[in-house]
């Protein structure tokens, strides 16, 4: 079952938003984790993690370092 | 001697408890002789001799932000509240953050975490562990994250000496501001090990009060018929200050923490000397340290935990050190032991017994056991004398630790 780009952001806004506490609102696609969120790497890896629970797409570590943004995840997710 | 050194004053006081939220909340309830022991209603506690405790008032999930929250073991969330509200309780000071310091224990640490991250492990692998796992079973988190939360810059340390843990935070954080390496630093103890394994482990010992089918009556010190102690859950944090930064700041002074005596027993890994040599001797080095002679202690809050062995013995060490002038309360009768937490709680319950000039009352003393020669406040509150009065605060713990820490009011 694919999500589309909008569910799949919705699902990130939610975890980012239980993790973190930033709004999920300001969870956009162009958004840096680093740069724009001020997301530390463990915050990153329980990220990792929730959205390997919520949308069934394991996200292995390598992989992780070079998801710098928000749409970065929503591609992975979907590819 | 002591007047040689750099004083130290109380400016800031918290505590979350399992009678309060805050410090003025948990005071109250002290004086009202009120219970915050009940009967749990934890699915596991039907595997268990023992089924009640003291569960804090205010639940820490329920005070701080949920991202905050989840990073956090339960007795790290304890701290972290408790030390906010200590330091707001002392004017959130502009200070040197360079010069400021935490001493904040534990006498367990992380354990929930250590034994739910275990089941997560085995269950589940280890990429489905939280990252915050090590930082949160490890004893000395609550003090990184106080010192995180304060910008505090001075040393953040963590004694570890089981029920003494929370007063030997206070005397580590007098030495270092004596030592001269702080001007503030915020110091007590903080613990959550309400689970059953360690439920099942004081069980094993049998150490814990098995009175099922009265919970509030359960913890009672020097009670003839007392049968262990009472686990509760919480933390007491002060903010200590030498006596020059607070009044340049215009600060409210709780008292002076004027001196620490320390011994260790050296003779069991739990079971207290029998003489009491080494309660006696921390309290007669607390008062040499304060430069305060025996009959300026007009009173104490005793260790007291309701165990069969301990309480007598603790009478008798107050009795040889001071005499039986003192009013000796313990305040474990209502809060339950807080272990690690004990000396945090129970040396901010002394202070404002000064503050306020009034000991609550011991509860549950209906048949005291023979032999108690010093003057146990029970029925209802005392009070105390006005002029300048000094207060001495007992924490001993496992391993033979024993530790007694002597405010004078300022």
């Amino acid at each position: 079952m694919a999500m589309n780009e909008q569910e799949i952001l919705a699902g990130l806004g939610k975890i980012i938003n239980e993790i973190t506490g930033i709004p999920a609102t300001e969870v956009t696609p162009e958004k840096s984790f680093v740069d724009d969120l001020d997301i530390d790497s463990l915050s990153m890896v329980e990220i990792a993690v929730a959205a390997q629970d919520e949308f069934g797409v394991e996200i292995p570590d390598d992989q992780l370092k070079n998801l710098k943004t928000v749409k970065d995840v929503i591609g992975f997710i979907q590819a | 001697m002591s007047k040689d050194q750099v004083r130290v004053v109380v400016t800031g006081l918290g505590a979350t408890t399992p009678l309060g939220g805050d410090a003025d909340s948990t005071w109250s309830a002290l004086l009202a002789g009120r219970s915050g022991i009940r009967t749990l209603t934890d699915d596991w506690i039907d595997t268990l001799p023992v089924k009640f405790a003291g569960k804090a008032a205010v639940d820490p999930g329920d005070v701080l932000p949920k991202p905050e929250a989840r990073r956090l073991d339960r007795y790290e969330q304890f701290a972290l509240i408790a030390a906010r509200q200590a330091w707001e309780d002392a004017g959130s000071p502009e200070v040197d953050r360079d010069r400021l310091g935490v001493v904040v224990g534990s006498g367990i640490g992380g354990i929930t975490t250590i034994l739910q991250a275990y089941d997560t492990y085995r269950d589940k692998g280890w990429n489905r562990l939280s990252p915050f796992t090590v930082p949160m079973l490890m004893p000395n988190g609550a003090a990184g994250w106080i010192s995180i939360d304060l910008g505090a810059r001075a040393g953040a340390h963590s004694p570890v000496s089981a029920c003494a843990t929370g007063a030997e935070a206070i005397g580590y954080a007098l030495d270092m501001i004596r030592a001269g390496r702080a001007d503030i630093v915020v110091a007590g103890g903080a613990e959550a090990a309400i689970h059953p394994l360690n439920m099942a482990s004081f069980s094993a010992m049998r150490a814990m009060s098995t009175r099922n089918d009265e919970p509030e009556r359960a913890s009672r010190p020097w009670d003839k018929g007392r049968d262990g102690f009472v686990l509760g859950e919480g933390a007491g944090i002060l903010v200590l200050e030498t006596e020059e930064h607070a009044k340049a700041r215009g600060a409210r002074i709780y008292a002076e923490v004027a001196g620490i005596g320390v011994t260790s027993d050296g003779h069991h890994i739990s079971a207290p000397e029998p003489s009491g040599i080494g309660g006696q001797k921390a309290m007669q080095f607390a008062m040499k340290d304060a430069g305060i002679a025996p009959e300026d202690v007009v009173h104490v809050n005793a260790h007291a935990t309701s165990t069969p062995v301990g309480d007598e013995i603790e009478t008798k060490a107050i009795k040889d050190a001071i005499g039986g002038h003192p009013l000796v309360t313990a305040t474990k009768s209502m809060t339950g032991h807080l272990l690690g937490g004990a000396g945090g709680i129970e040396s901010v319950f002394t202070i404002l017994a000064m503050w306020e000039r009034i000991v609550p009352a011991t509860a549950n003393l209906d048949d005291p056991a023979d032999g108690i020669e010093v003057d146990v406040v029970s029925g209802s509150p005392r009070k105390l004398p006005q002029g300048p009065i000094a207060a001495i605060n007992n924490s001993f713990g496992f391993g033979g630790h024993n530790v007694a820490v002597a405010f004078t009011s300022h």
